[in-house]
């Protein structure tokens, strides 16, 4: 038994528009999370204290280079949809509102793509 | 009567508000959750910053690294260890939450302090590690 009308079951989408499109892709990235964190540590750990052509070799080994840029991608969508929750929750005025959300789009683009050309960079 | 309503004033039940409610530590929790994800997303500075500094060059990786080295480097460094550990493994607690596990309110508190506990023995015993076995200096 259910109180939505047929056509917005049909949709699946409830008073925000958006269904639950937000809510499990913050959860499919959290779970990404588990397991690239942990390497994204391992890796930093590798790299503390060592010379730079040390870190550089290692960042350049294909796996750690793919881990590196997955828990980036991952981290970043992550944190754009936490963000913008976080926004949502605190900051009513529509204006402000919009300004910030646009601000944390671009601020994960800005990061991911300095990340993404560093990693190439090292790579090659 | 006066003093009947007065006393009547004095203790009649009060809603809670955010100042005299004893925080459940769950609450704590669920406020360190939000706190730590924003200072990762600043975090992600320094990872970009590590990485550039990294493909650019000998100097631009040495500014980076005197800077980590430094006192204020290394609070801001530990902060960020501890939160990605915290934010981690209070991360898996929302997902055990979101399959319907452990939502008990006993087994709610008691992986709380779970939790704030072994995050900080992470972050702690990564610095630990960076410390004597890779042999950082102060």
């Amino acid at each position: 038994m259910s109180v939505q009308t047929p056509i917005a079951r049909v949709e699946g989408l409830g008073a925000a528009h958006s269904g639950t499109g937000h809510f499990w892709h913050q959860r499919v990235s959290a779970a990404a999370l588990i397991p690239l964190s942990v390497w994204f540590a391992c890796i930093a750990l590798a790299c503390v204290g060592a010379p730079r052509t040390v870190a550089l070799g290692f960042l350049s080994q294909p796996i750690n280079a793919i881990a590196m840029a997955l828990f980036i991608v991952a981290a970043l969508r992550h944190m754009a949809l936490g963000l913008q929750v976080v926004i949502e929750d605190y900051v009513h005025s529509e204006g402000p509102k919009i300004a910030l959300l646009l601000a944390v789009q671009f601020f994960a683009w800005i990061i991911g793509a300095a990340c993404v050309f560093a990693l190439v960079r090292i790579v090659l | 009567m006066a003093e009947h309503a007065k006393g009547a004033a004095a203790t009649r039940p009060l809603s809670p508000y955010v100042q005299i409610y004893r925080w459940p530590v769950t609450m704590a929790t669920s406020i360190a959750h939000r706190v730590t994800g924003v200072g990762l997303s600043l975090g992600t500075l320094l990872v970009a910053w590590w990485l550039l500094a990294l493909a650019s060059g000998p100097h631009a990786y040495d500014v980076f690294s005197a800077v980590a080295r430094s006192p204020v480097g290394q609070i801001v460094l530990f902060g960020f260890v501890w939160s990605l550990a915290y934010h981690l493994l209070n991360g898996i607690r929302h997902l055990a939450w979101d399959i319907g596990r452990g939502f008990d309110v006993h087994t709610a508190n008691r992986t709380s302090v779970v939790v704030v506990a072994s995050s900080l023995l992470l972050a702690i015993a990564a610095f630990a590690y960076a410390y004597a076995v890779k042999g950082l200096q102060p």
